[in-house]
């Protein structure tokens, strides 16, 4: 099964039972599936007129108790960004599949690449965190879709499966476990009486328990800055209490949701950071600089956002340089070097994507780096 | 909140008005379209600066409501009573609310309509 | 006081603790509001189960206002929205009230499609000629020949004849009022109640802050004097035959009311024939 089967698979295992899109290369795959399967599983499949529709159809649907979706690569997730905000500013549990490949603009439609982290990050207007994942296996992509969904649910936000085409057309061995052993994190729905119900008032870890349509509640939901319930105020206050509500409540979460795989780390010196497929070349390009006995350990950030600052930090304090191998002109590396504070070097090795980093270059990297005191 | 009682001693009802006047922004809706012409503007002022709407014709007013589905502001309504009724009660649904059925269509509206 | 006062009848569908509302003197919006409310009531549709969506403006804060599941969302994406919306739990009755740049500027391309698939979804437009909310810029409903901010000289592009579009598209109920035209509004709101299927009111109001005022066409009261005079009412009318001129005359009408399978209707008819046992029915629908 390929990556971009399993994340589909990892969608229907997760609960999901409503999905919209719009296709494009090389995310359609999902949705194609989704679309054979839905009838068959009880969900609901739409294709939308653009991506626009789709990425609000599935905030749409959440509303109604949905546990929703959509699909796409870097031109649609452009245009999607405007959805991702609502939903953070929304508290909405949804999740986005961005299937990455070279860009700017059309780009390279059918080759990957690893240009949207920042955008994952940092591309809807305004100031909210996110969560996203980074799969290198087709495994992981069912894995992490699953996880993508629960903590959507569980921190109320939109959750980000950052994929790549090579990952997406990687044909791997994925092990489905049966759906009781399968963890789904529920909706955190409210059992307040509508008349004491507060839609945004937020619980002790910051989020708010959620009414759906036709319950009863009779709440508010609007993109405007709102109060607890759910009206909007023009007013500094407001915005302070809910903008630091949003940001808090995945940044006071931060170490737990965060999560890297570090392999060969223990006795490094240099320790190379990449992850989704070029965290596979890496891998090859460890396992090289070992037999030539250089010190090299890779940190993988399975969870790219938030950012595993706090393990990059530790790290800093003993080994000589950070190495970003990353399918982009430098994203991810100023997480590092931020992290790193000066107290390792950082160096990136770049790619426009189109193909993946070449693991001899990768190395050539790694012995000069090995020299350096 | 203003209430105006009117009494039309022939008919089986009587309207009676009521006007939020702070809520008013003076559009005149309610004057313009009331059939029987029973609303003026007000000369006195109200928390905003405009001048709410008065009852000039207190026998005048039917309770059609017209005023109600006008006003943008939800300031001003009408209801029906029945004659017999005494007091000033909460209308029952056909009163007040669902009262727009097809003769109503082809009453109040078409009557205003020349 | 000592008396109880009896209710405005659009109260109970109103949040009351968010009243005054933001809309000018002689603003349409309000007025269309209370016939809104008049159909609701007359309809008898149970109020737990009536979500309103509004997209961006001054109709879009309609849904605020509301007491009802209400959702106020992105600039043009009210009817995504609620097509999402109304998929995920078909047992709502899904309201998107919102206005002409909304809808058909921004939003053409939902609307078109959604009319197309024939979502179930009650379309109400207020079509006021011009971008209100953020201070009277041209729209796609502005005639030709009326200035605007950003057509200062006047509007050279032929507008949308709304009913046409919608009715072209797939809409099973098309009507045009006018917000003088309050009884009628409430009668086909409530027709559009019991339509399934979508189902598209437009209805002209006035807005004399910008477009009446820079128009020089008087205030809201002296344009509710003119939907008076210059309208026709034909039920039927072609749909073609109603386009609307600067300061012409106003054709007004139920113009449409047809049978077509819905988008859940023919989804589910479709899996039946196609998957037949096999096919898993939502737990949803």
């Amino acid at each position: 099964m390929d990556g971009n089967h399993a994340a589909c698979e990892g969608a229907i295992a997760a609960g999901a039972d409503f999905a919209a899109g719009y296709p494009i290369t090389p995310s359609t795959e999902i949705v194609e599936r989704f679309a054979a399967r839905a009838p068959m599983v009880g969900a609901t499949f739409l294709q939308m007129e653009d991506e626009l529709a789709s990425s609000i159809a599935i905030v749409g649907a959440a509303w109604g108790g949905a546990k929703a979706f959509t699909v796409t690569s870097g031109p649609g997730f452009s245009l999607m960004m405007e959805h991702i905000g609502f939903a953070a500013m929304t508290e909405t549990p949804c999740v986005f599949v961005n299937v990455q490949r070279g860009g700017p603009s059309t780009g390279l439609p059918t080759l990957p690449a690893q240009g949207d982290m920042m955008q994952a990050r940092w591309g809807s207007h305004g100031d909210y965190e996110v969560i996203a994942f980074c799969p290198n296996s087709p495994q992981e992509s069912f894995d992490l879709m699953i996880e993508a969904f629960n903590l959507s649910e569980k921190y109320r936000t939109p959750v980000f499966l950052m994929m790549d085409e090579a990952v997406g057309h990687m044909t791997e061995k994925v092990i489905i476990p049966s759906a009781d052993e399968i963890e789904v994190f529920p909706r955190r729905a409210t059992e307040a009486a509508p008349d004491e119900y507060l839609p945004f008032k937020p619980g002790t870890d910051g989020v708010p328990e959620m009414a759906i349509a036709g319950q009863g509640y009779r709440f508010h939901v609007t993109g405007l800055t709102h109060d607890e319930r759910g009206y909007p105020s023009m007013d500094w206050r407001t915005q302070q209490e809910l903008v630091g509500r949003l940001v808090g409540k995945i940044r006071s979460h931060a170490e737990e949701i965060s999560r890297v795989e570090e392999r060969y780390v223990e006795d490094a010196e240099v320790v190379l950071v990449a992850y989704g497929i070029s965290s596979r070349v890496a891998l090859y390009a460890v396992e090289k600089s070992r037999e030539e006995k250089l010190r090299v350990g890779l940190l993988r950030p399975i969870v790219v956002w938030p950012f595993a600052e706090r393990r990059i930090h530790e790290l800093a304090e003993r080994v000589k340089a950070f190495v970003v191998v990353e399918l982009n002109y430098g994203q991810i590396v100023r997480e590092v070097e931020r992290a790193a504070a000066g107290r390792a070097r950082t160096v990136l090795i770049p790619h426009a994507g189109g193909t993946v980093h070449d693991p001899n270059a990768i190395l050539g990297v790694l012995r000069e780096v090995a020299e350096w005191v | 909140m203003v209430m105006a009682t009117t009494t039309a001693k022939a008919r089986k009802f009587r309207g009676e008005i009521f006007i939020a006047e702070d809520r008013c922004k003076e559009c005149g809706f309610c004057i313009e379209f009331c059939p029987p012409k029973v609303l003026e503007f007000s000369v006195k002022f109200n928390r905003h600066g405009y001048h709410p709407p008065i009852l000039v014709n207190e026998d005048g007013c039917t309770g059609c409501d017209l005023c109600g589905l006008y006003c943008p502001d939800f300031a001003i309504y009408g209801i029906r009573v029945p004659t017999t009724t005494t007091t000033a009660g909460r209308p029952s649904e056909d009163q007040g609310a669902a009262r727009d059925t097809q003769e109503e269509l082809s009453t109040a509206q078409e009557a205003d309509r020349n | 006081m000592g008396i109880t006062i009896p209710l405005n009848p659009v109260e109970p569908f109103l949040r009351g603790d968010r009243m005054p509302h933001i809309w000018c003197s002689g603003c349409g919006i309000g007025t269309t509001v209370n016939c809104f409310a008049r159909a609701l009531a007359e309809s008898k549709l149970p109020l737990d189960k009536v979500a309103i969506v509004s997209g961006i403006g001054c109709t879009g804060r309609v849904a605020g206002y509301l007491r009802l599941d209400s959702f106020h969302t992105t600039h043009g994406r009210a009817i995504p929205f609620a097509t999402g919306l109304k998929l995920a739990k078909p047992e709502l009755t899904v309201v998107v009230y919102s206005g002409d740049g909304d809808l058909i500027a921004i939003g053409g391309n939902h609307f078109i499609h959604a009319a197309r698939r024939n979502v179930d979804l009650k379309v109400i437009c207020i079509n006021n000629f011009i971008y209100g909310m953020t201070g009277g810029q041209v729209a796609p409903t502005t005639p030709i020949g009326a200035t605007a901010t950003t057509a200062p000289y006047g509007c050279f592009e032929r507008p949308f004849n709304l009913p046409y579009l919608a009715e072209s598209c797939g809409a099973v109920y098309v009507a045009r009022w006018t917000a003088y035209h309050v009884r009628y509004i409430a009668h086909s709101m409530a027709e559009a109640f019991r339509k399934k299927g979508f189902s598209f009111i437009e209805i002209l109001a006035p807005c004399p802050t910008l477009y009446q005022r820079r128009n020089k066409l008087g205030d809201g009261l002296e344009t509710m004097r003119y939907y008076k005079q210059h309208s026709v009412i034909k039920h039927g009318a072609s749909t073609r035959d109603v386009d609307l001129d600067f300061q012409g005359e106003i054709i007004l009408g139920k113009f449409v009311d047809i049978e077509r399978p819905t988008l859940q209707q023919t989804m589910e008819q479709r899996y039946r024939h196609t998957l037949q046992e096999r096919y898993v029915a939502s737990a949803r629908r």
